[in-house]
């Protein structure tokens, strides 16, 4: 008998958890503890909406979501301060407005010292970094290091050339985003290759930028070329000049240059978008030498079409590397090279085991 | 010390941003965002840099009456015009020296700035864009004339995904019975979307991704120096 009441007693206590409501409050992973995820179950009971609400420091209760779902995740990141005990309240409704049930819970965040959703990313990072630094070193051993053609940096010489014998100018753009992209970065530093072209062979070089950062830049660069080129007196301040921030009006800008100035040799070197065609189309119709190099695969079939050489991609920042021919730069394009071999094995590896039904690799590849 | 002072803010702020890329804690997790204001702060100050600049080139231009000098007349006058308006009558809900302008925006409909903006700046914009169609048509004419292999390859897909995304496409092949669905244009245009051009452009990014990992690189060490004026 005895054994009987306590199994009724253990199946009644079980009935009456399984019609509460579960609400937990976790912290956010791999975050800076500026959040926390809560869950919710109301499944055990009708409730046709749900409020959460977060006490506040003066002891009020603000709400933080609703939902109409029985289960459901939110994440909450307003105003979260790492190491206080933050309380919350989940407050179910029936279909009437009528309060059914109400359950409270506490949960704190905290900082994480190392995101681990970016593990994969860091060991990539690491074995590029390695294999850069390794082939840098190799190179200044003296070991030889072969580095392919690239026809749109063999073809400076021939396009200064070109413009000198006419004695026109050449324009040089260096894409319309500011400096913190790398592309405009790898863009000045061909300018400076090409400044120095330009001061040995006399040739006039105008460079309109549509960034005022740019332009400070690009002026010391073409500056220091002129001067290390031994001709300090040829250098023109007013070669580079600011045009417009403006995507359209920079575009409508070059293109008058471009009409009126006709240059013999064009180089379009950096980050662009839709006015790529426009520059490129344009300085087709002028007759120009036209070279262009971006990393925008969306632009580039439009400058394949329009200019005579691109330089597709990492051809773009490999060309300083190139131009310079130091050995320490060269050594750094065989590291890429070694991380696109990796890349290579990582992609065939991946695709097989795809098509075998293992996801594990794609899973450790994915960033969260 | 001038080439070192630069190297070595750049070494330093390089190593520091690549380890906040993995360190959520603080103060790494913000390192970033903080470092993206300081960069508006300091082109906010190079903003005016710009603007001498093109009052200069312009400037001159006209003192020495260079070829259509006309033109650059007209740069300075819309420069100044809207900079004035901008400064007297404010834009959007800001004030300017001559508080909101009221009056003046319940005959135009607009703040002067903005009217100029409304119904100039943005039609000059939409003009030079509207370009592109033309010069598309025109590049690929020249894309799709069939001299070697590979520009009859173009042409022949360009083709098809054109085809393929017309209402002409799908009456074309429509016909054809479910075991030959594979065939039917729009079909045949997803699939080039979808796999040829989808893989293409990201071996395309995963070079320039590589290449930026290699520039960065080479300047964070210091062995790139050409953007500090240099070797």
């Amino acid at each position: 008998m005895k054994k009987y009441l306590i199994f009724l007693f253990i199946l009644y206590t079980c009935f009456l958890f399984s019609q509460e409501i579960l609400l937990n409050i976790k912290d956010k992973p791999n975050d800076d503890g500026s959040a926390l995820l809560i869950s919710w179950d109301t499944s055990q009971i009708i409730s046709s909406k749900i409020i959460i609400e977060r006490e506040t420091s003066d002891g009020k209760f603000i709400t933080i979501t609703s939902s109409e779902e029985p289960i459901g995740t939110f994440e909450d990141g307003s105003k979260i301060i790492t190491g206080i005990r933050y309380e919350y309240c989940l407050t179910a409704y029936d279909s009437n407005g009528e309060i059914i049930q109400i359950t409270r819970t506490t949960g704190e965040s905290s900082a994480q010292w190392f995101n681990k959703d970016k593990i994969s990313l860091l060991i990539f990072a690491l074995l590029i970094t390695i294999s850069i630094v390794y082939y840098i070193f190799s190179a200044r051993s003296g070991k030889h290091l072969y580095i392919r053609k690239i026809a749109g940096l063999e073809s400076m010489d021939e396009s200064v050339g070109r413009a000198t014998e006419m004695g026109r100018p050449i324009l040089f753009i260096p894409g319309t985003l500011d400096l913190d992209d790398m592309q405009t970065i790898a863009g000045l530093t061909i300018l400076r290759k090409l400044a120095q072209k330009a001061a040995e062979y006399d040739a006039k070089l105008i460079v309109p930028v549509c960034r005022s950062m740019v332009l400070s830049t690009a002026k010391e660069v073409v500056k220091e070329a002129f001067m290390k080129a031994g001709h300090p007196d040829a250098y023109d301040p007013n070669s580079v000049f600011y045009l417009t921030d403006d995507q359209f009006g920079y575009v409508a800008g070059v293109d008058g240059i471009i009409v009126r100035e006709k240059p013999a040799a064009n180089f379009f070197l950096g980050a662009f978008y839709a006015e790529s065609l426009i520059l490129a189309e344009t300085g087709f119709a002028s007759g120009a030498i036209q070279t262009a190099g971006t990393a925008m695969p969306s632009q580039l079939p439009f400058f394949v079409v329009a200019c005579d050489y691109t330089l597709i991609g990492e051809e773009l920042f490999a060309a300083s590397a190139y131009l310079s021919k130091d050995p320490h730069q060269l050594g750094s394009l065989k590291g890429q090279d070694f991380g696109k071999a990796i890349f290579i094995i990582v992609l065939v590896i991946g695709i097989i085991l795809e098509i075998s039904g293992v996801h594990f690799l794609k899973d450790f590849l994915t960033l969260h | 010390m001038k080439r070192k002072i630069p190297l070595l803010i750049t070494f330093t702020v390089g190593i520091i941003l690549i380890i906040s890329e993995f360190i959520p804690h603080k103060p790494f997790g913000q390192l970033s965002g903080e470092l993206e204001i300081w960069f508006l702060i300091i082109s906010g100050f190079a903003i005016l840099l710009g603007q001498l600049s093109l009052f200069k080139v312009n400037i001159l231009k006209i003192k020495y009456k260079q070829r259509d000098w006309q033109f650059y007349t007209i740069t300075l006058i819309s420069f100044i015009i809207m900079v004035t308006l901008g400064f007297l009558w404010g834009t959007g809900k800001s004030a300017g020296m001559l508080g909101q302008g009221e009056v003046i925006s319940n005959i135009l409909g607009y703040k002067p700035f903005d009217y100029l903006f409304h119904n100039i700046y943005q039609h000059l914009q939409a003009t030079m864009f509207s370009l592109l169609a033309f010069f598309i048509a025109s590049a690929a004419y020249r894309a799709f004339i069939g001299r070697t292999v590979e520009s009859n390859l173009l042409l022949v897909s360009a083709v098809l995904v054109m085809l393929g995304n017309t209402t002409l496409g799908s009456l074309l092949t429509g016909w054809l019975p479910e075991s030959l669905n594979f065939l039917h244009l729009p079909k045949i245009s997803e699939f080039i979307m979808t796999f040829p051009t989808t893989a293409g452009q990201r071996a395309i990014m995963i070079g320039a991704g590589l290449g930026i990992i290699g520039s960065s690189l080479r300047i964070i060490l210091g062995i790139e120096r050409s953007y500090l004026g240099g070797e």
